[in-house]
């Protein structure tokens, strides 16, 4: 087996272990951080393989594929162990800043880390019931990182969190078990095939949509969403940017690969639903957000919003469509955690999260506000920042097939996203503060100010380069689109050559 | 029997469905291990039910004469059913907290993280 694919998952789990048992003391944040250090690495490593070799698969414990549990990473699985890693150093180094040691005792830091291993097997594995239980790891980290502030609204969000979450959970466990009965494989390479020859297309379509469901309802689609605007504000800053970051991408990346490798039978079904609940899911997002008065309650529905485009380029399922919805995912996770970061600093600076109870960081702290426009302008799809070739993309694949009027949505939600972002700017930070209070940078300790703008920079430069140098980022997408609308090479890889 | 586990499975779920309805968290609850339940005994019964087969090879490793049992379904469900009997154990923990926190466990009327008036 190959420890290139191995070692984006090991590395948060032991580091884990260790945070776990250092969590009294200091070096318990310093053992999270060096964690995710050593994950960055690893992921580089990986992707550079890929790179170099295309789709590259591993058997653990040496069962061959069918019967054995694969690891697999091509183009979009090695990008989102990268974008994994680099999010987790973000928002690792951060927490030193928000973390007090009491949340670290309760095991916050390796929590944390378990949830980073869990999202990272999901994105490397190659077998159904595996990534059921790859979902769990991270389901269950992601309960006790947010209720560990302990806070009453945050056990209010939790609830409605859990309790969905786990009807999900349900949902997608059925969906893998009646797979299993009918075909007899969890294999998702094997599966392509499998699902493709069975005698009983209507069977097939059913359990589709069970787990249409259930990864829908992970990445909150437009029926199903209302367990994140009511959770994601309540927990700590660094919990929420790394669940507005990652979480909902993990189902975003199942849809992607189950509706590009298993269930693409019955395309004019499945893909023409999700396209109506991508388009619906932009809409209600963005005009949920335009009735918002919270800086994170109006991040949280501009998740959504922005879930539906990648999902509207996973429906249209042309080559350049679903590059565009992995270039939007990658592009996405980068800005919407750095969102959540300044949000949290604003907090710290101004004492609230509410927009009418906040202002005037514009004059006292300009840093920050100018930080602050690079993703905002780039979530609404600004030229030339990232979010803009990622619409552009979206849009212009709409085009090509004649959906002149998904492309008309795609555009006003953009508009609209724009309205709520300066929504943002005007109230928190051009109008001055209300009670007169001149809150700035300085005013942080001299550590808690690096820990915190240190991984805002580094993520808004990102976004910057991604802007200002598209080409090899959109050549890499097209790569990955291309393994995702015809994956002969990622069967291959898995299954070997003679089993095609 | 493969009829009487699919009734079976498909009650649970009706009365899952209909426990979960219900405005109060525990009943809430019940109804989700329940739903869990009626999916673990159609996954059972869907990867087929083979009584008195052993699922095992022969002395030299050839395939036996007759019906051979298929043991991953049990595999399959025994992961499921730990994994749930863990997020369940959770989920009442943070209902205990839940209680002690709003006094009741009406979910219409936790409103803290949502207050009704979201604006001035």
């Amino acid at each position: 087996m190959s420890w290139v694919l191995a070692l984006p998952i090991m590395i948060p789990f032991v580091t884990a272990v260790v945070a776990f048992l250092l969590r009294r003391s200091r070096l318990g944040d310093l053992a999270s951080v060096g964690g995710s250090v050593a994950s960055l690495v690893a992921a580089v490593v990986l992707i550079d393989k890929v790179l170099d070799q295309g789709v590259i698969a591993g058997q653990i414990g040496g069962w061959q594929a069918p019967f054995g549990i694969t690891l697999v990473a091509d183009h979009l699985s090695a990008a989102m162990v990268l974008i994994t890693a680099i999010i987790g150093l973000s928002v690792a180094i951060w927490s030193l800043a928000e973390i007090g040691p009491q949340s670290a005792r309760f095991g916050y830091h390796a929590l944390f880390q378990s949830l980073l291993g869990g999202v990272a097997g999901a994105f490397l594995t190659g077998d159904l019931f595996n990534l059921y239980v790859w979902f769990e790891v991270l389901l269950i980290s992601s309960f006790g990182l947010l209720v560990i502030g302990g806070r009453q609204s945050a056990i209010d969000g939790a609830v409605k969190y859990v309790t969905l979450n786990l009807i999900s959970t349900v949902m997608f466990l059925g969906g893998a078990g009646l797979l299993y009965g009918a075909t007899g494989t969890l294999n998702m390479a094997d599966l392509r095939g499998a699902v493709a020859t069975s005698p009983d297309q209507g069977l097939m379509t059913l359990i589709a949509m069970m787990l249409m469901i259930a990864f829908g309802l992970k990445a909150a689609v437009f029926p199903l969403f209302f367990w994140l605007p009511a959770s994601y504000h309540t927990p700590h800053y660094a919990v929420s940017a790394l669940f507005a970051g990652l979480l909902t991408k993990v189902g975003v990346y199942a849809l992607m690969r189950v509706f590009t490798l298993i269930f693409v039978g019955d395309i004019g079904y499945t893909h023409e639903i999700l396209l109506w609940v991508s388009l619906l899911t932009m809409l209600t997002g963005v005009l949920g957000a335009a009735a918002q008065g919270d800086f994170r309650k109006i991040l949280s529905f501009h998740i959504i919003s922005q879930i539906g485009y990648m999902v509207l380029g996973l429906a249209l399922m042309t080559p350049l469509a679903v590059m565009g919805a992995v270039f939007y995912l990658l592009h996405h996770i980068i800005v919407k955690t750095n969102l959540f970061l300044i949000a949290g600093v604003s907090r710290r600076l101004t004492g609230s999260s509410d927009l009418y109870a906040i202002g005037g960081l514009y004059r006292t702290a300009p840093l920050l506000a100018a930080l602050f426009i690079i993703p905002a302008f780039s979530l609404a799809g600004f030229p030339p920042l990232s979010g803009f070739w990622a619409k552009f993309v979206i849009v212009q694949a709409s085009l090509e097939i004649g959906e002149g009027l998904v492309a008309g949505i795609a555009l006003l939600v953009g508009l609209l996203t724009i309205f709520s972002m300066t929504k943002i700017w005007a109230e928190a930070f051009w109008k001055s503060h209300p009670d007169g209070r001149q809150p700035t940078l300085a005013d942080l300790p001299r550590s808690a100010r690096w820990q915190m703008l240190g991984p805002i920079m580094m993520l808004a430069a990102m976004t910057v380069v991604i802007g200002a140098f598209p080409s090899p980022f959109l050549e890499f997408a097209t790569r990955g689109a291309e393994q995702l609308v015809d994956p002969a090479a990622y069967v291959a890889a898995v299954l070997g050559e003679a089993r095609q | 029997m493969e009829t009487l586990l699919a009734c079976l499975s498909g009650f649970l779920v009706a009365t899952s469905v209909w426990l979960m309805l219900s405005g109060n968290l525990m009943r809430f609850l019940f109804g989700l291990l329940l739903l869990s339940n009626g999916f673990n005994l159609a996954i059972l019964a869907a990867g087929r039910l083979t009584p008195g087969a052993p699922p095992l090879l022969g002395a030299k490793g050839e395939l036996p004469a007759g019906t051979m049992a298929n043991a991953l379904p049990q595999a399959l469900l025994l992961t499921a059913i730990v994994i749930g009997f863990g997020l369940f154990a959770f989920a009442l923990a943070l209902t205990i907290r839940a209680y002690r926190t709003f006094g009741h466990l009406e979910v219409d009327r936790m409103r803290i993280a949502e207050p009704a008036e979201d604006r001035k």
